[in-house]
């Protein structure tokens, strides 16, 4: 494109790629926005239950998260197939949960800390001794405020 | 980008050609990195902790609606066996009691919900019940918004739902777990 030959063959006009840099800036722009970085791999499998009494949690930051699930595959050797709490990016004891929660308050402004929501989500396949113990350690941290993770019911019972 | 006029050849642009690929790239980034999907689920407040059991208060037998799950994900409301899919309705009913049946509860301030499960209940059949408790209270704010002020609950002010909720407390108590069943 550099040099035109004057008298050579002239060039279909071409359609005009200027906006396209607009065009992706924009969607860009947007998926900056919608973005959560993902905090950490899952090493158990979790999938959460149905239900229709549901409750969106509003400011992520707010929020902290505890998974109850059965490790997957990869890490069946290491951890076995019952039931495992994961606290951020590892799997951890009950005994580890007050230390999380403490460090995740750390984060949050001190006024802002009473709204703290501690969000379970478990898999639909664990049984409940787990989930009583992670309980009971989060009533003895102080932590009261839990959102039981559900994905919306669309059938009926 | 037809025919380049001589007095245009002085002008030196940058090349912004490759905007498009620095934005691609960045793009792609995000798009990796997004989950869109929120958080939903039931939200629950946990009772305080205390060391010390629990007072035992002798409570009429008639205001407690005792909800239990076994281990092998069976329901057991007031001791007789229920499909869970009746939970809500026979919820309900004990709750707001309109024919004053001298079995269902005094009245709805008094009326206790306590739910109890087994260590060995899967979580799925927790969920269950629990969702089913509380959408028993749902529809009874709903329904008694509904009568006060003509609307729904949710679009109630904060005075307005305080008032329907002081009336229909939501009294979920959940015993301590049994351990009959198997765990894992």
């Amino acid at each position: 494109m550099s040099k035109f030959k004057p008298g050579g063959q002239k060039d279909e006009p071409e359609v005009s790629t200027a906006s396209l840099p607009d065009i992706i800036f924009m969607l860009l722009f947007f998926f900056m926005v919608v973005t959560v970085m993902r905090e950490s791999e899952l090493k158990i499998r979790v999938s959460t239950p149905q239900a229709t009494e549901l409750t969106k949690l509003q400011e992520k930051s707010l929020v902290n998260y505890i998974h109850i699930g059965r490790p997957t595959k990869n890490y069946q050797e290491q951890y076995g197939t019952s039931p495992k709490i994961q606290l951020g990016d590892k799997i951890s004891d009950i005994e580890d949960i007050p230390l999380f929660l403490e460090n995740h308050k750390t984060s949050v402004p001190e006024k802002l800390q009473f709204k703290i929501t501690t969000s379970l989500k478990v898999d639909s396949d664990v049984t409940m001794g787990i989930v009583t113990d992670v309980k009971e350690k989060l009533r003895k941290s102080g932590q009261l405020k839990v959102n039981y993770s559900a994905k919306k019911r669309t059938e009926d019972l | 980008m037809a025919r380049v006029r001589a007095k245009d050849r002085m002008k030196n642009e940058v090349n912004a050609g490759s905007m498009a690929d620095i934005a691609f790239l960045l793009l792609i980034f995000f798009l990796v990195t997004t989950t869109i999907l929120e958080d939903s689920g039931i939200l629950v407040k946990l009772p305080e902790w205390s060391d010390e059991p629990p007072d035992d208060v002798k409570l009429n037998s008639r205001n407690i609606y005792s909800v239990l799950v076994n281990a092998n994900n069976d329901l057991l409301v007031r001791k007789t066996p229920m499909a869970v899919r009746e939970l809500r309705e026979d919820t309900k009913l004990f709750i707001t009691n309109p024919n004053n049946d001298p079995t269902l509860s005094d009245s709805p301030t008094k009326a206790i919900v306590s739910l109890k499960n087994d260590r060995g209940t899967s979580y799925k059949a927790y969920m269950e019940v629990y969702n089913e408790l509380r959408a028993a209270y749902n529809e009874i704010w709903d329904e008694q918004a509904q009568i006060r002020y003509g609307k729904n609950y949710d679009d109630c002010t904060k005075a307005e739902q305080k008032g329907i909720r002081d009336d229909f407390p939501l009294v979920i108590s959940e015993a301590e777990s049994t351990s009959f069943g198997e765990e894992g």
